[in-house]
């Protein structure tokens, strides 16, 4: 298996392709809404210190998402 | 009349669509039974009139919020839709596209930031598209209003697409016909994204976010005290004045109506601040001290708002939320209580849970004083210096921190985490900010200016009855014992329940010291919310809750004024 890592993982301006969201319908559908789902590019943009938000883009859009649900979609870096 | 329905995600210049259609009469309106709103004008086409309703945001029609349920519901009562497509996201903004024209209604497809695609190296085949939907696309560019002339002469022959497929295969649908259809180009790292990716840098992006909120504080009391420098208090001191004096000599300068209109003239001139005149405090409160700084506001926000940043500062100070209970979004209901506390307390419905509207709205109602109390405190504290309005708000913020963090320990209930879309920055459109701000500006004059009057009628009633004198004796224990203030000040907090404004100036007549001025100006902020925003928490905490947060801002005002008198007493 390639390298798999969370977003929170990621360092800024690296690229990987989805590939699993370990998460509950309710947080599945939230994603799924901005473009975050399994088998999109996405490109990280920024951390925050002390575990806060990170920051990505999806498809020319970019998204805040906390550090929780954050570290809980996994990603395949090119 | 047959309505227009303006659908699609967020950020893709529905607004900007809606303000191009339709004139100058818009209203904002609720939803019956929400808070969520939605704009509604009119279109004249060939002689027909047309409703256009500029429909919140959505992304997909299986709704995730308040604004989505309504979204879908207004979605049944439409007659012809107009879906405005962000042409730059294409893959995205199909998914409630394909959604909509299941529906079978006419539909129109609006391709809108049409030019950016030419910045941004991205080819569309539009004919194409327009084959497989089966329904017209047009490309527009709301902005400049190429192609709204084009969407309006074809609304009214809006087809119904025939486009069939399989829910659970959407997602492979919309990717079929965005590799049919669009063709993006190799793009470099531009200036301005380079610019927009340190604003929220870890390291950079709290400095520039100080930086901006200084420089929002500064224009807004720039153009604030301008306004009231150059324009309303000459205004008021050379035209109106001279009026009133000959009305006071016509009315025989005193009896009931002529105090009742004109209030108490001192030494043969007018002191707009104190005479308590409906024609003389009740309009220059609003129009000559209030106004300038809520139009400053208005104006600075609505550029905020539509530059893109706010969702940038929501994911900076995520953190600190998080302390308080809340998530970064929640500086938002504070900001916009900056303006006025309800619009504040409406705008809490964009926390999801039950706890994080709780810590929200009451945080706002006790901490976030409104703009008509900033300008009037500015008025009467300004003058003893930055130092002394620096005590007041300054106290309001820590007040803020501090409960923030009380609360969030001792409520129940999850915070969930932040999850927001970020828009690009964008140079706001500027005939649309001023048509919001124009909006803004209506609202508060229609809401503010009655209860003005209403409060210093009231006022005015309540001194010459002599209940004022009789309510500060029975509670002068707390009034000088803990909060260190006159009797006297009583008038303020009575009124204070009314308009916070009017009690603010209610404290000028009484020459009060620095020290009291303080103090009395805190407790006003604090103690407990207008009618109107009371009204508001009401209906959108429950009365539970609203008694819990009401009993919150009686203690710490207590409490907060208590330690003020002492600590202030030391220095001043």
């Amino acid at each position: 298996m390639a390298n798999l890592i969370s977003l929170v993982e990621m360092t800024p301006s690296m690229k990987g392709i989805v590939v699993e969201i370990e998460g509950g319908y309710g947080m599945i559908r939230k994603l799924d809404a901005l473009g975050i789902r399994e088998g999109v590019e996405i490109r990280k943009i920024s951390s925050q210190l002390m575990r806060g938000p990170v920051m990505v883009e999806v498809e020319r859009t970019q998204v805040g998402i906390g550090f929780g649900m954050a570290s809980r979609i996994l990603v395949e870096i090119k | 009349m047959p309505k227009i329905l303006l659908m699609g995600n967020p950020n893709v210049g529905k607004s900007v669509v809606f303000s191009r259609l339709t004139g100058v009469n818009v209203i904002i309106s609720n939803y019956p039974g929400t808070t969520v709103e939605f704009t509604k004008g009119s279109i004249q086409i060939k002689g027909s009139r047309y409703d256009v309703i500029d429909v919140p945001g959505t992304y997909t029609l299986e709704p995730l919020s308040k604004a989505e349920e309504v979204a879908v519901k207004m979605l049944d009562e439409g007659d012809i839709i107009i879906n405005i497509i962000d042409a730059t996201h294409i893959e995205r903004s199909l998914n409630l596209t394909l959604q909509l024209l299941k529906k079978r209604k006419p539909i129109t497809v609006a391709l809108n930031l049409w030019d950016e695609t030419k910045h941004t190296g991205i080819e569309i085949d539009v004919d194409r598209l327009e084959k497989i939907l089966g329904i017209d696309c047009i490309p527009t560019c709301a902005i400049t209003g190429e192609g709204i002339k084009k969407l309006v002469e074809k609304i009214k022959d809006a087809k119904i697409s025939n486009y069939n497929y399989e829910d659970k295969e959407r997602w492979h649908e919309i990717g079929n016909i965005t590799k049919e259809i669009q063709v993006v180009g190799h793009r470099h790292h531009t200036i301005i994204e380079r610019i927009g990716d340190a604003s929220v840098n870890p390291i950079l992006g709290l400095p520039i976010a100080a930086i901006i909120l200084y420089l929002t504080f500064k224009i807004i009391r720039f153009i604030g005290e301008s306004l009231i420098g150059y324009v309303f208090e000459p205004l008021f001191e050379n035209l109106w004045a001279p009026v009133m004096l000959k009305l006071s000599a016509l009315l025989g300068s005193s009896g009931f109506i002529h105090d009742i209109l004109i209030g108490r003239i001192v030494e043969g001139e007018i002191d707009f601040v104190e005479s308590l005149g409906l024609l003389t405090t009740g309009l220059f409160v609003p129009i000559a001290m209030v106004l300038p700084y809520v139009f400053a506001f208005y104006l600075v926000l609505s550029f905020l708002e539509d530059s893109g940043y706010l969702p940038r500062l929501a994911i900076l100070i995520d953190n600190l939320m998080h302390r308080l209970g809340l998530h970064g979004l929640a500086i938002i209901p504070m900001i916009l209580g900056l303006g006025c506390n309800v619009p504040g307390a409406l705008s809490t419905r964009i926390m999801e849970t039950k706890k994080q509207r709780f810590i929200c709205a009451t945080l706002m109602a006790i901490a976030v004083p409104c703009m008509a109390q900033i300008a009037m405190i500015v008025g009467l504290v300004g003058k003893y210096g930055s130092n002394a309005l620096l005590a007041v708000f300054g106290t309001l913020f820590i007040v803020w921190i501090i409960l923030g963090i009380l609360i969030n320990k001792f409520s129940a209930g999850i915070s969930p985490e932040i999850f927001v879309e970020i828009p690009p920055y964008r140079l706001p459109y500027l005939i649309g900010l001023s048509k919001k701000v124009w909006m803004r500006l209506v609202w508060f004059i229609k809401e503010a200016v009655p209860y003005v009057l209403l409060g210093v009628l009231i006022v005015n009633i309540l001194y010459s009855l002599d209940i004022i004198d009789f309510l500060g004796r029975v509670a002068e224990p707390i009034i000088s014992g803990v909060f260190g203030l006159r009797k006297e000040t009583v008038v303020a907090l009575v009124i204070g329940f009314l308009r916070k404004d009017v009690a603010v100036g209610m404290l000028a007549p009484l020459s009060l010291t620095l020290k009291e001025l303080i103090i009395a100006s805190v407790i006003l902020a604090m103690y407990f919310p207008c009618v109107a925003t009371f009204a508001v928490l009401v209906k959108e905490l429950g009365i539970k809750d609203m008694l819990k947060s009401a009993l919150i801002m009686v203690i710490s005002t207590f409490l907060v004024a208590g330690i003020l008198n002492v600590v202030l007493g030391l220095f001043l």
